[in-house]
């Protein structure tokens, strides 16, 4: 039984439904997961339950939350966002973005300055590489797709099991297909980004897998550059999962940063 | 009845033996393999083929388009309309069709397909599709969007054709500030509109909604009979009785002086290695968003690497079954019989050639179809009251039905 104790509840947010899980104690934490959906309490959280109060909504239209029909890409997302930490009471927060998590809480940053008192990007989609391209995962099967998001190919059965069941991944397919709705086209970037990265006032540290294949080192490189006083901190050796490869290490570094420690 | 000549345009000469060693000859299959020369060959004979079909006797020339493939090497078939509307004088040009969801303008197509019309003397019969997944990667165009992108579309198109502009239109995919195209069609109140498909209930309920022939790509007869049963119920749903002049049908038929020689071209149906639209990865041909929530499970399935596609039936299963029809032209006809009788279609097409059945082979094909098999077809038509929509003079759309044909329509369907 973990520590954190992590219960779920629903918050009320634009007249949408909104799943959420929280738990441990202390100032809060909000976590933003991948586009493959919230994967319940994993270690990294329990690990940051020990020093924060956690909180995980699943994105709208991912997990069992309701989803917005009319939604059309990340930012409508990132505003329906406002309602969701109005709903929780988290008028000032942490956060910590994993993947495309990342996108959305850059964009929450955009639109809402004083939202944040601290924010860690981690292996964080939303901006164009300056060379190369973000790995589209609409060409191969999620399976492939997650396995690529792992340094080592074999921690994608030590993570989810030999045998996927068919609960999880049918949620990767609502998930896949609420990205296809708000994220097709451009492939996981803004093209305002690079323009707007800049406005974020919070203190920023990205930090990023060296053998990332999904998102591109370059990636967190060019937020890097055009935040204020960003931060980049490089893992040798994890992929784009961090937070299930290096759990510790992730929530170690997320703890040093919010505390204050650069 | 309406009979068609239908050939997919093959780039018969892509190395085989790359696409086997790929597991695919789609999508990301590299067109480096791509011959221009012997493409600009296949074009022409392709186009001396269809004179020819015109010359033997169909009644129409169907046309389709796929995206990167060599399978179909047609990218637009509103550009082989236009050269046969200059080229022939009496076929019908039957597009099946425009992939709608991957227009980025409808007005555009409403205005290319109008010209059409126009340049062909009335002769256009417009069809529409929602196009492949892979047609979705291909051009870029959301697949999650697909079905609204393919109504909003059909919708802009029918009001650009029918009502006179400038009108604006604000819809949900598609914005347009002027909508007022110089050209309108010449057929009146617009050129038929015929539906092909497979398997997805939606387009079966939408196009007995809207009254629209529907054309069943080469089923089982035993599927044809479960598309019809929904075809006609939707029908009746709508106020009307659906008949043979709402059923179409595609079947590969390939004939020769000899059975041997039949058989021996008609083994090309499976030049793409078994699959008629060659091999592709299941994530491809039906991407996430792309089927309505019923295909979640599937599609959960298929991208969870979960799903294995079965092999295509062999060449001698699709000949038992009846898919694929392969002999001289009395022991064709034997077979249509059945087809005909069973599935009471007026519109049938003939998908007569494929893969590398050589240019002699397939104008001999033509010529023993215009022959010996369309006529021996017609009369079997007509014993069985097969009325194509032009013979029965139906009514191009519900909407253009006369109230007083239409019964008070029922609630709708639930898919």
């Amino acid at each position: 039984m973990s520590s954190g104790n992590p219960s779920e509840r629903f918050v009320e947010a634009a007249g949408l439904k909104i799943e959420v899980m929280s738990g441990g104690s202390g100032r809060p934490v909000l976590v933003m997961h991948h586009d493959i959906g919230n994967q319940g309490w994993i270690p990294f959280y329990e690990e940051l339950a020990r020093d924060f109060t956690v909180f995980v909504p699943s994105h709208p239209g991912y997990g069992k939350s309701a989803r917005p029909d009319w939604a059309r890409n990340v930012r409508d997302i990132a505003i329906v966002y406002q309602s969701i930490l109005g709903a929780l009471g988290l008028e000032r927060t942490a956060v910590v973005g994993l993947g495309f998590g990342g996108w959305i809480a850059a964009e929450i940053a955009l639109g809402c300055p004083h939202r944040f008192d601290r924010i860690v990007l981690v292996g964080s989609a939303g901006m164009q590489p300056a060379s190369g391209e973000i790995f589209d995962q609409f060409i191969v099967n999620t399976i492939d797709y997650l396995r690529t998001g792992f340094a080592n190919p074999d921690d994608l059965e030590k993570t989810y099991g030999a045998n996927i069941d068919a609960a999880r991944l049918e949620a990767w397919e609502l998930a896949r297909e609420m990205t296809t709705r708000i994220a097709w086209k451009p492939y996981m970037f803004d093209q305002a980004m690079p323009y707007l990265a800049a406005t974020i006032a919070a203190p920023v540290m990205l930090v990023h897998g060296r053998e990332d294949r999904i998102v591109p080192l370059g990636c967190s490189e060019r937020y890097a550059s055009l935040i204020p006083g960003a931060k980049l901190k490089v893992i040798d050796g994890a992929g784009h999962f961090i937070e299930a490869e290096r759990p510790t290490e992730l929530a170690a570094s997320v703890k040093a940063f919010v505390a204050g420690g650069r | 009845m309406h009979l068609m000549y239908f050939t997919e345009q093959p780039m018969s000469v892509y190395p085989e033996e790359e696409g086997r060693k790929l597991g695919y000859t789609a999508l990301i299959f590299s067109n480096r393999y791509f011959d221009p020369v012997a493409a600009s060959r296949l074009y022409q004979e392709r186009l001396d083929e269809y004179r020819l079909a015109e010359e033997c006797g169909f009644d129409g020339i169907m046309l389709n388009e796929h995206h990167n493939a060599p399978f179909c090497m047609q990218a637009k078939c509103n550009i082989f309309a236009s050269i046969l509307a200059a080229m022939t004088r009496r076929v019908k040009i039957v597009l099946l069709g425009n992939p709608l969801p991957i227009s980025e303008n409808p007005v555009r197509l409403a205005e290319e397909l109008a010209m059409i019309d126009l340049i062909s003397q009335g002769r256009l019969v417009s069809g529409f599709v929602r196009g492949g997944g892979t047609e979705s990667l291909a051009t870029n165009a959301n697949p999650a969007y697909n079905r609204e992108r393919f109504e909003e579309a059909h919708d802009l198109i029918i009001k650009t054709w029918t009502v006179p502009g400038p009108f604006r239109w604000e819809g949900n995919h598609y914005q347009l500030r002027v909508v007022n195209p110089w050209a309108v069609p010449l057929q009146k109140p617009h050129p038929r509109i015929w539906i092909p498909g497979v398997s997805s209930r939606e387009t079966i309920i939408w196009a007995a909604e809207h009254r629209y022939p529907y054309l069943i790509l080469n089923a089982s007869i035993e599927d044809c009979k479960n598309i019809w049963k929904l075809y006609d119920e939707s029908a009746e749903r709508a106020g009307y009785t659906a008949g043979p002049e709402q059923r179409g049908y595609l079947i590969r038929c390939h004939v020769a002086e000899s059975e041997e020689k039949a058989l021996q071209n008609a083994r090309e149906f499976m030049w793409m290695q078994g699959e008629f639209t060659g091999i592709l990865d299941p994530v491809w041909a039906a991407p996430s968003g792309y089927l309505g929530p019923w295909a979640r499970k599937f599609l959960s399935e298929t991208h969870g690497g979960v799903y294995q596609k079965k092999p295509a039936p062999t060449f001698e299963r699709q000949l038992r079954a009846m898919s694929i029809i392969a002999g001289t032209p009395k022991q064709a006809v034997e077979k249509l019989r059945i087809l005909l009788e069973e599935t009471r279609p007026s519109i049938l097409a003939f998908w007569a050639n494929d893969g590398k059945v050589n240019h002699e082979d397939s104008k001999t094909c033509i010529r023993l179809l215009g022959e010996e098999v369309l006529p021996a077809v017609r009369e079997i038509g007509d014993r069985l009251g097969l009325k194509s929509p032009f013979e029965a003079n139906t009514p191009v759309s519900l909407a253009a039905t006369p109230a007083s044909e239409l019964r008070p329509r029922a609630e709708s369907a639930a898919v």
